[in-house]
């Protein structure tokens, strides 16, 4: 995927350099892995909003290299087809955070809400609009066809209570990037607590709660991926 | 029975499955909340009288009213929210335009919600990236071939594809064209993908 990325005989590589050093690869390698980690998590992760910049940047950038191209050249087309399945991967990782907005909405801005002064957002500035007015909404609605018809003692419902959590007990499958030692596996009783430690390689299956836990942890942020 | 006629909408979208939409229930939902009045009314009096007079007796039946209100609000916010999410569905199946058979199944407020959503969606896609933004309900599927073979199942008229190339899309006639361009199209019924 990432030679027909860099080999377009563009400028484009020497632009993104200046900036921070990322070949187009790399940024591919991390738009894939956030997608899939977006995919297989029950909950929303926090976003990556420069990820996706830089990747439109990416698409806007070859569409217009392609409109160079000589009609009829079997290069082209390559790079047409890498253009689709690039801007799928795009579109089907912001998808799929929409979804988990949209179903876990007053969720969402309530951890919005409740997050501390230099706490990054799990949303992006745009998302963040999405759920403000998709909670307006829908609240506005269900207050104007049934609410306010109700008797006055009935005429709100807590969103909180009546949407759904994301179920944070289920398992998922993750592959380990880094080895990391003693890890804390919850234990099912008081008395049963479970070291691990994990190879790269290994495919433990755990709790989504405990990944986040780990994922939090300074020390080993980046060394758990879920696996696809 | 107190709750039948909430417990009957719920029944109502369960039975349709698939996502479809059923009409919008005004009936349905008007009896509901004449039954909620009826209890709210009695156990106002009821709460009166056992106040004043010290009817303690009173107290059971006063709490069973208030828990079959506090069910035929949860039936109705249920049966409302559900039709959302199949609407919202639809918003993706068929793009910002719906058809004339499925938003006459609405009612006026629920047309006022889509038209909401479908302007948040439209100015969160609009936001992404450059100044064209990303059509995120496109590239539904991973993509297997830059051309596909489609059918037209309906006359649709001239369509321009990027190279600036117009073909008449006619009833029964058969195009190779780019999939990006036709999976719309497809999903609106205009054309079908002709696998062979």
């Amino acid at each position: 995927m990432s030679d027909a990325l860099s080999d377009d005989g563009s400028d484009f590589n020497q632009d993104d350099t200046q900036e921070d050093v990322m070949t187009p690869a790399e940024l591919i390698a991390k738009l894939e892995e956030a997608w899939l980690n977006e995919k297989f998590s029950p909950e929303l992760l926090e976003n990556k909003s420069e990820v996706v910049e830089c990747v439109m940047e990416q698409l806007t950038h070859m569409e217009s290299n392609l409109q160079r191209v000589k009609k009829g050249d079997a290069k082209a087309s390559i790079h047409r087809m890498e253009i689709d399945r690039i801007r799928y991967v795009l579109s089907s990782y912001l998808r799929s955070r929409l979804q988990k907005i949209e179903k876990y909405f007053p969720h969402v801005l309530e951890r919005e809400k409740s997050r501390g002064e230099g706490e990054p957002s799990l949303l992006s500035p745009e998302e963040f609009a999405f759920a403000k007015e998709y909670y307006a909404n829908t609240e506005s609605y269900l207050k104007a066809v049934a609410l306010k018809r109700m008797p006055s003692n009935l005429q709100t419902v807590d969103m909180i209570k009546a949407v759904p959590e994301p179920c944070l007990d289920s398992f998922v499958f993750l592959r380990v990037k880094e080895r990391q030692e003693n890890i804390l596996v919850e234990p099912e009783t008081e008395d049963q607590r479970l070291l691990i430690t994990v190879d790269p390689g290994d495919i433990p299956e755990i709790k989504t709660a405990q990944r986040s836990h780990q994922e939090a942890c300074p020390s080993s942020s980046p060394f758990i991926q879920n696996k696809d | 029975m107190f709750c039948e006629k909430a417990i009957e909408l719920i029944r109502e979208l369960h039975r349709m499955s698939d996502g479809q939409l059923p009409a919008f229930n005004e009936d349905g939902l008007r009896q509901v909340l004449q039954e909620m009045e009826a209890l709210y009314e009695q156990n106002q009096s009821d709460v009166n009288e056992a106040k004043s007079e010290g009817r303690a007796e009173l107290i059971p039946s006063i709490k069973l009213r208030h828990c079959c209100l506090l069910r035929n609000q949860r039936c109705v916010t249920a049966y409302l929210y559900d039709r959302l999410l199949r609407i919202r569905a639809l918003r993706w199946e068929y793009g910002s335009v719906l058809p004339a058979n499925v938003r006459f199944h609405m009612c006026a407020e629920e047309l006022q919600w889509f038209s909401q959503y479908k302007k948040s969606l439209a100015s969160f896609m609009r936001s992404l990236g450059g100044d064209e933004g990303l059509d995120i309900t496109q590239d539904m599927k991973p993509p297997k071939s830059l051309y596909i073979e489609v059918r037209c199942l309906k006359d649709h008229g001239e369509f321009e594809i990027d190279d600036g190339t117009v073909i008449l899309l006619k009833k029964n006639s058969q195009h190779f064209l780019p999939r990006w361009k036709c999976e719309l199209l497809i999903r609106q019924g205009v054309l079908e993908h002709v696998v062979s």
